[in-house]
Formats: structure tokens, C-alpha cells, sequence
């Protein structure tokens, strides 16, 4: 029972609790045993297992009494860049040692208010800085996929997650969380669920609050939900999303009900499919995907066109500086004052620097660096300004795009997972991970990443659908149709409790109790 | 190369960020091999583009200026590595002297 108990959706164990088919506390027992289960996979930096199974005794409470909330016992792991009141968050950098919140970010917030129970803290590349989790000062998370033997010859080698978001995704991959919290700033949510086989949405700029989730860069930043269906990614949205006056940037709009935009039904929606995104040197297996996704959408009464977004080659190394731009200016905070490592020096400034020095990752220390360089005396006008007058092309060229068609078509990432170390030290290599993601991230734009096929060695591979400004609804719907017709039903090879799912009659039966 | 050394020295200093000198000449490298990437940005025309820093809807949200919180000097000090040891119960963030 306890293992299936992992197998299922969020969909289908918040109807199985509904219908007291088993209770919050067996939920939350089940998983809590999962989250030990993957530690050789590294995806979490801290495991809160009393915390869960309290939250999970209040949901029982809760569901006795007929006052059931959205999520009531519903077990998330959240990123490890959330604040959560009393429980350390590091973001995965040495510079927040023993860093407690006083206070809880809050998408989180209101996750605990609609009955979720949390299992634990997820690694993270240090400040949300990679695309492969390898950052991380808690050292790398492992994918629980591997490359099939008969692929490249005996290449069995320990494959990343992706990231920044590499936790979240092989947590909820290897079935030890139904659901987990993201964020994307550049891609950080949907290239690891390409890389891990799940669902990842990255929302609308202003669709989720930032407060209290710590900053890289604050005109990107995006909070959203990482799930195995599009179903639950719409559950999990549910609850995330809504104005909040602590962030500023918070769109005051009304959020829609996502579920119910579910409907399956795409006739007439136009797709475009934008050919600057056949990038050069693009493996012919994810173009092959590509054009069966767009064949998929087709026979669903859509009809895919053929789009252009001019300026897409320059939307990397526009972000490569309005990011760490942003960061230098964030990452100011971090002294060694008020919280955090500290590391004496004989004065205020030699104090800074040693703790700076000692607390910062080679990446972060990159990006600060880079960004305190285009924001310099000299060079703002011809790299940073330059960035964003370049990111208003980029805008336009979207604006002019959803002129024609409703959402966009794309590949989510140009490879499948890589095994740590195969890119080299490059950094500008490991930037074009983010070629495909990064665009709707300038724009603010909401966009999904749903699996749609393996490699020829037996990876996920995303396909992405980028939709109009605070379309989280259309996006949904199309990316529903996109998941049915795909069937992506694929385990990974290491999976909580350490096989396979073993009682399939078990859990056929939960989703009929639930449906 | 668009960064020498004294440069990477510089930016690091502005960034409050110590290096060892023999840190020095590897930045140099891999942050001029950034800086080069970014120059094909310049292919483009963009003088009569407005640059754009957030695609949040123009203006900032008013709100009434009053105190919304506060009374929490513990939980503000309770991460600090350092609190002043002599005036521990007046509450202060410790830093090295900064006035002679």
C-alpha cells in the first residue's frame, strides 16, 4: 500500500483522502519513507519529517470534520530558495549557514493554508545560478534517470537534474514528493523537468508573489509548480498564485480556475512554431519531437504555423547581463552582518571581502562579478542598457508573434540530460542550456515544459508552450492535450523504495476510487 | 582580451569580493570569454529602442504610510553572527570598529 501510495497523482491523492481511501498520516508516512529512500540522488538539503506528519495530523483533523482546504494532506517538497519560518533555508550557498526565517515566503504561506504538508527542503543550484544543479554548495543532485545501455556504448554514468530547480524536479521524479515548488528565472523550472520527465510551469511575471523567496534576479524571478501531470500542475497553480501586496511587482488580477480549463478541447487555436528555434547543432531526435508535438496539436483540431522571432539569438547574452546585473545587486545584502556566515577581518571592509570571499560559489562569485562590471562606470550604457533595450525586441518580437497565433510550440532544452562533467568548464557552453527558455523569461511570458518522448538512449525530452501574458489557463489546456496524446507513463530507473512500481492493481484502483 | 587583471582587481574590490592573486589571471580569462560572447549584441540597431527593466505594468502600487509591522527586534537579530556583547540588551548587529 505504501509504496503505491507514492505512484499516484496529486489529483488522484487528493481525491483517495477525500474518500478516506487512506488517511493524510499513511499519505505523508509513505512519503516521508520515500524522501529517505532517494538520499543517493542528493535532491534535499533538509528533510522535515515531524513537520509533516504534524501538518498532515491537522489535515486529518481537518477532513474528519468536513472542512477539507484544496491541498488538505497533500505531501510537497518546496525549493530550498522559499523562506520558511524556523526552518533553515540556504538557498544553497555556504554564505546562508544556519540561516532560520523569521518569517514564511508567501507561495508558501498560502501552500500551508490550503492543507499541503511539507516534506523538506530541495537542493538547488547556489542562488538559482546553473542549469545542472552542479553549483550547489551542498554538491550535486543526481538524476534518477540514466541513458539505457545500447545507447552511448556502456555510458551508464550518474546524469545531472538540470536546474536551478534540479532538487525539485528529481524529488518528484523518483516519487518521493507528489508535488514540489520551483523557480524560474531563465529556464530553472522547465529545463530540469525536461531533464526529469515531469511537468514544470513557469507563470507569468507577477502571477505568483517573490516575497520572502530570496532574490537573483528580480524582474525574472518566478515562483511556480513542478509536478508528474498537468492536472496537478494546475492544482498546485491554484493555490500558488494571487496578488499580494508585499511584492510590488504582483499583478492585482483575478486568477481563474486552472483546473477547469482542462477541458481538452483546442480546435481552431492557432500554434506557431518559431524557426529561429532550430537552433544549429540541434539534435535531430529533438526536432523529430518537436514536429510530433506539433502533429499531435494538429490532429487535436489545432493548427500549427510556422512563426519568426527575430531577435531570439540575442536573448542569451541579453539575459547573461541583465541577470547577474541584478544579482551583483542583490547578493549586496549578503555582509556578514545580519545573518549568515561571517568571517572577521581588522576592518568593515576586510570584513566583507573574506566573508564574500569564503561564502560565495565560483558561479555566484562569476555573476556578481560580471554584473557589478556592466553596471560600472563606462560600460552601463554599453552592456547593461543595451541588454534591455535588446529585451524590448525581444518583447516585441512575442507581441507580434500572439498577433497570429494563441501559443507557441518550442523544445524545452537543445539536449537531453548530460552526466556531470561531459559540458567541460566552459561557462558560455553551459549558458545555451538555456537557448529556448530563456526568451519567454525576458518577456515575462508563461510557459510549460511537458515530457513528450525519450532520446535515442532512453532520456525525457520536454516540449514547451509559451503562451500570451497571464494565459496560465491556455497554456494549461494545451499543454493537457500535448500530455494525453504524448503518453508519457516512463519511470525513471530509480524510484522511491528502490523499484519499479510492484502493485499496479493497487493503485489502478485507487485512480478508479478516485475518478 | 577584455579584461586584464587590474581589471578583474578592480571589479572585485567594487564587488567587495577578496581574490588571491593568483585567482587573478583565470578570471581574467573566463570573464573576458563572457564579455566577448556579449559583444554580438552589438549587430544590433537598437538607438531607437527604450530599453525595458521589467515587463510588471509601469508605476508602483501606493499604499497609506503606516506601520504595518515592527515590535520584532528578536526575530530581526536572532541570524546575526555577531550581536554587541557589552550592550547585548540593547540590541545591536556587532561590527568591526569603522570610527577612530
Amino acid at each position: 500500500m505504501s509504496d503505491s501510495l507514492t505512484q499516484l497523482t496529486l489529483a488522484e491523492a487528493r481525491d483517495g483522502l477525500a474518500r478516506k481511501v487512506f488517511s493524510a498520516r499513511e499519505l505523508a508516512l509513505a512519503h516521508i519513507a520515500a524522501v529517505e529512500a532517494v538520499r543517493p540522488l542528493n535532491a534535499f538539503i533538509t528533510e522535515t519529517p515531524e513537520r509533516a506528519l504534524a501538518m498532515a495530523a491537522a489535515a486529518d483533523d481537518r477532513l474528519a470534520h468536513g472542512q477539507a482546504r484544496p491541498l488538505d494532506g497533500v505531501p510537497i517538497a518546496v525549493k530550498d530558495l522559499f523562506c520558511t519560518k524556523g526552518v533553515l533555508t540556504t538557498a544553497a550557498s555556504h554564505i546562508l549557514d544556519g540561516f532560520r526565517p523569521p518569517y514564511e515566503s508567501t507561495v508558501t504561506e498560502k501552500l500551508w493554508q490550503a492543507g499541503a504538508v511539507m516534506l523538506g527542503k530541495t537542493n538547488l543550484d547556489e542562488f538559482g545560478m546553473g542549469s545542472s544543479n552542479m553549483t550547489s554548495h551542498y554538491g550535486p543532485v543526481e538524476n534518477p534517470w540514466r541513458r539505457q545501455p545500447g545507447g552511448r556504448a556502456g555510458d551508464n554514468r550518474p546524469l545531472v537534474p538540470g536546474g536551478s530547480s534540479g532538487g525539485s524536479a528529481a524529488a518528484v521524479a523518483a516519487r518521493a514528493a507528489l508535488a514540489a515548488t520551483g523557480t524560474d528565472t531563465g529556464g530553472s523550472i522547465r529545463q530540469p523537468a525536461s531533464f526529469c520527465g515531469i511537468v514544470g510551469l513557469k507563470p507569468s511575471y507577477g502571477r505568483c508573489s517573490r516575497w520572502g523567496v530570496i532574490a537573483y534576479a528580480s524582474s525574472l524571478d518566478q515562483p511556480g509548480p513542478m509536478t508528474r501531470t498537468v492536472r496537478d500542475a494546475a492544482i498546485l497553480l491554484q493555490s500558488m498564485a494571487g496578488h499580494d501586496p508585499k511584492d510590488s511587482t504582483s499583478a492585482p488580477l483575478p486568477v481563474p480556475n486552472y483546473e477547469a480549463a482542462l477541458s481538452g478541447d483546442i480546435r481552431g487555436l492557432r500554434i506557431g512554431l518559431p524557426h529561429e528555434y532550430r537552433a544549429p547543432g540541434m539534435p535531430g531526435e529533438i526536432e523529430a519531437v518537436w514536429q510530433q508535438g506539433a502533429e499531435w496539436l494538429r490532429r487535436a483540431g489545432a493548427e500549427p504555423v510556422e512563426i519568426s522571432l527575430p531577435h531570439t539569438r540575442y536573448a542569451l547574452p541579453a539575459y547573461y547581463i541583465i541577470a547577474p546585473a541584478e544579482a551583483s545587486s542583490n547578493l549586496a545584502r549578503y555582509d556578514g552582518v545580519r545573518f549568515g556566515l561571517r568571517v572577521e577581518g581588522d576592518n568593515l571592509d576586510e570584513m566583507y571581502e573574506l566573508t564574500r570571499a569564503a561564502g560565495f560559489g565560483a558561479e555566484v562569485r562569476r555573476r556578481v562579478l560580471i554584473g557589478t562590471y556592466v553596471l560600472s562606470a563606462g560600460y552601463y550604457d554599453a552592456y547593461y542598457l543595451k541588454a534591455q533595450r535588446v529585451r524590448a525586441l525581444i518583447a516585441q518580437d512575442f507581441a507580434a508573434a500572439f498577433t497570429q497565433v494563441d501559443c507557441l510550440l518550442a523544445p524545452t532544452a537543445p539536449s537531453s540530460a548530460f552526466a556531470i562533467g561531459e559540458t567541460g568548464d566552459d561557462p558560455v557552453a553551459m549558458y545555451l542550456n538555456d537557448l529556448f527558455t530563456v526568451p519567454a523569461s525576458l518577456a515575462g511570458l508563461p510557459a510549460i515544459s511537458v515530457p513528450a518522448g525519450r532520446s535515442g538512449d532512453g532520456l525525457p525530452l520536454g516540449l514547451q508552450i509559451i503562451g500570451r501574458p497571464f494565459d496560465e489557463a491556455g497554456v494549461l489546456r494545451a499543454a493537457g492535450v500535448l500530455e494525453d496524446a504524448a503518453q508519457f507513463r516512463d519511470l525513471p530507473g530509480f524510484v522511491a523504495a528502490g523499484r519499479r512500481i510492484r502493485d499496479r492493481d493497487d493503485s489502478h484502483h485507487l485512480r478508479q476510487a478516485g475518478s | 582580451m577584455a579584461l586584464d587583471r587590474a581589471a578583474v582587481a578592480h571589479i572585485a574590490a567594487l564587488a567587495r569580493i577578496r581574490l588571491a592573486e593568483t585567482e587573478l589571471a583565470p578570471l581574467a580569462d573566463e570573464l573576458s570569454q563572457i564579455i566577448d560572447w556579449f559583444e554580438q549584441l552589438s549587430e544590433l540597431d537598437t538607438s531607437t529602442v527604450e530599453p525595458m527593466a521589467s515587463v510588471a505594468a509601469a508605476g508602483l502600487p501606493m499604499r497609506d504610510d503606516r506601520v504595518s509591522d515592527g515590535n520584532c527586534r528578536e526575530a530581526i537579530l536572532g541570524n546575526a553572527p555577531r550581536v554587541a556583547p557589552a550592550a547585548a540588551e540593547r540590541g545591536f548587529f556587532a561590527v568591526p570598529k569603522v570610527v577612530e
